[in-house]
């Protein structure tokens, strides 16, 4: 199993100054594996994978934790070392595709931009490689589309050149930071399956980062649940939508507007607000937000096995009657 | 294409407001880089040749086989070469100076952006602290301390004048830094140098050319300021400065000493400047 895995994190922190916003966070992606981190905003999820590409910069800094890519640590304070593996071993894609690039410079230059940085090609190779590479990615007459600058593409076809650069040196894992937010419905349709696809082709591990659960039904094998800066809950996707274990999780797939549902209801939403950074409650973070809280949530609840489920983690005292809920 | 002309239309043509197209003060400029570059050619005579008895010649006289269409000076030597001659200096030092002021000014403003911290803290306090002395008076007192000279006129103009650059780059790198597509090119695996002048330099190039204009304007006027002290490029070379300093003695007398090189000067100045304004207020959406 471990040598399995291609990116293991143990014990993650991040604080930003004095504060503590990612506490404990562990998880692992295997090779080929498509992990979803799940959690609404400020839960610690873009900070989290910022941290795994060395990118932490600013008032914000890692406060604890490893992190292995193939069984190697990575140095994620030192610049000059997590460069060298940016783009080549890791790779990262965002959201605004279009934002994303550099208004300056033609698209192959940008697709091309990892192996040049890496001295893994010649000018020449590079461009050439980069238009194959768009091509691959379902870009119509590439040769033409490569000397264009981003603002002659549209957005869909600027996040297919975000994964085109992000893929070109065959890194061992992609990290997509919201890669479909900014896209409408048919357009992240076809990212999603262009995704599914390279993870088949190339054995690329994805660490997909999104609140948007469409998403991580059609994508993710395996989901983890962020809530206030640390993974509540962790299991196989199906698990996951048929059998949630945390409360959170289980009040937040219950937001999701049914097409069977009753009419004329209300739209189901959870109490009260991700609490400010500075005011996390003792004990159990979601517990101010929490119908099933009692005083035993006041202490940590640590990240345990859920019964008669494989590989189904969740970090709460009530797991047995969260079924219960809603 | 058509997009393209449109954008040049805008850039040269004057707005509602009306006024002088900006294309005559380019056509200006043009002319005396041409007049600069080929001084040689285009002057009737060396500009450095005396003439003791054609001395104080107002314009349109002949002495001793020389026209002197605009005069000549009061040793005899021939003022429109002199004011050609003048072009070279003027246009040399302005140039040279914004370059390397530009150069230091720029990279040290990025790296004061990018960097933050300690270099943060050091380049922007020594910028403070240039810009909280007069810059005239900082070339004075430097000049006074190097001597004068051309390279030493352009070595003080750049080292008083790179705080205006990096304030803008500083500013500017800062905005951009946080821009998706530097983050982006940082997880590709870019460097700092290659983030710095790949991916934030071409960026934010536009304000700094504006800068850099107005400054070529100004340094014209430095350049022309130290050699009416006599702290600029040193006689015979003809200078308008110098040649304006000497013409304030005659001008009651020859008021075409001073008058020629005086009304050059204002060309130039004149035309950059209107350039700038030109191009900042075309650079600027908000007062487009």
């Amino acid at each position: 199993m471990a040598d399995a895995q291609t990116l293991e994190i143990r014990d993650l922190g991040i604080g930003v100054g004095q504060h503590s916003v990612v506490d404990g966070v562990d998880f692992s992606i295997g090779r080929g594996e498509i992990v979803a981190l799940v959690g609404e905003s400020g839960s610690g999820k873009s900070l989290t994978a910022l941290a795994i590409m060395g990118l932490l910069s600013g008032s914000v800094h890692q406060t604890g934790g490893t992190a292995t890519l193939e069984g190697e640590v990575l140095d994620l304070g030192n610049d000059a070392a997590m460069q060298k593996l940016r783009g080549t071993s890791l790779s990262m894609i965002f959201q605004e595709p279009v934002a994303s690039l550099n208004p300056l410079l033609s698209v192959g230059a940008q697709v091309a931009e990892s192996l040049i940085v890496h001295g893994r090609a010649t000018r020449r190779e590079a461009w050439d490689r980069a238009v194959e590479m768009l091509r691959d990615l379902g870009i119509p007459a590439p040769e033409q589309r490569a000397r264009q600058l981003p603002s002659e593409l549209s957005g869909g076809m600027c996040q297919r050149v975000m994964i085109a650069s992000a893929l070109i040196a065959a890194p061992r894992l992609l990290i997509a930071d919201e890669p479909t937010t900014a896209l409408d419905v048919t357009i992240q349709a076809q990212i999603l399956d262009l995704m599914r696809r390279l993870r088949d082709e190339t054995k690329t591990s994805v660490l997909i980062i999104t609140h948007d659960m469409g998403v991580v039904a059609s994508i993710a094998d395996r989901v983890c649940v962020m809530y206030g800066g640390r993974i509540v809950e962790q299991a196989e996707v199906h698990a996951l939508f048929a059998a949630p274990r945390h409360p959170y999780t289980k009040l937040l797939l219950a937001t999701i507007p049914r097409l069977d549902g009753a009419r004329k209801t209300e739209l189901f939403s959870i109490s009260g607000t991700v609490p400010d950074l500075s005011a996390w409650p003792e004990g159990c973070r979601f517990r101010t937000r929490c119908p099933l809280a009692s005083d035993q949530c006041a202490t940590r609840p640590p990240l345990g096995p859920v019964a008669g489920g494989e590989g189904h983690v969740t970090a709460c005292w009530h797991s047995d009657r969260v079924e219960d809920l809603v | 294409m058509s997009a393209l002309t449109t954008t040049w239309r805008r850039l040269f043509w004057p707005q509602a407001s009306g006024g002088v197209p900006v294309g005559v003060f380019v056509a200006i400029l043009a002319a005396l880089v041409i007049i600069a570059i080929f001084a040689p050619l285009i002057a009737p005579y060396n500009p450095d040749s005396q003439n003791l008895m054609g001395r104080l010649k107002p314009p349109g006289t002949e002495a001793r086989g020389t026209y002197y269409l605009l005069g000549s000076d009061e040793l005899g030597r021939d003022l429109l070469s002199r004011v050609i001659y003048g072009a070279r200096v003027s246009l040399s030092v302005a140039f040279l100076s914004v370059v390397l002021s530009g150069a230091v000014g720029i990279t040290l403003g990025m790296l004061a952006g990018y960097r933050g911290g300690w270099v943060e803290m050091v380049v922007m306090r020594l910028v403070d602290i240039f810009l909280s002395i007069p810059a005239i008076l900082l070339a004075i007192i430097m000049v006074s301390v190097l001597g004068p000279g051309f390279a030493n006129v352009v070595l003080v103009l750049a080292l008083t004048r790179w705080p205006r650059y990096a304030r803008v780059a500083y500013g500017q790198t800062l905005a951009v830094s946080n821009q998706p597509y530097v983050r982006l090119a940082k997880a590709m695996g870019a460097g700092p140098l290659r983030v710095l002048f790949l991916h934030i330099l071409p960026n934010i190039l536009a304000p700094l050319a504006v800068v850099a204009t107005l400054e070529f304007g100004l340094m014209v006027l430095f350049e022309a300021g130290l050699s009416f002290l006599g702290l600029g490029v040193q006689p015979p070379t003809a200078s308008w400065g110098a040649m304006l300093s000497v013409g304030r003695n005659y001008v009651s007398t020859a008021w075409w000493i001073a008058t020629f090189p005086g009304l050059c000067l204002f060309l130039l100045v004149l035309s950059v400047n209107l350039i700038g304004d030109r191009l900042s207020a075309y650079l600027n959406p908000k007062s487009r």
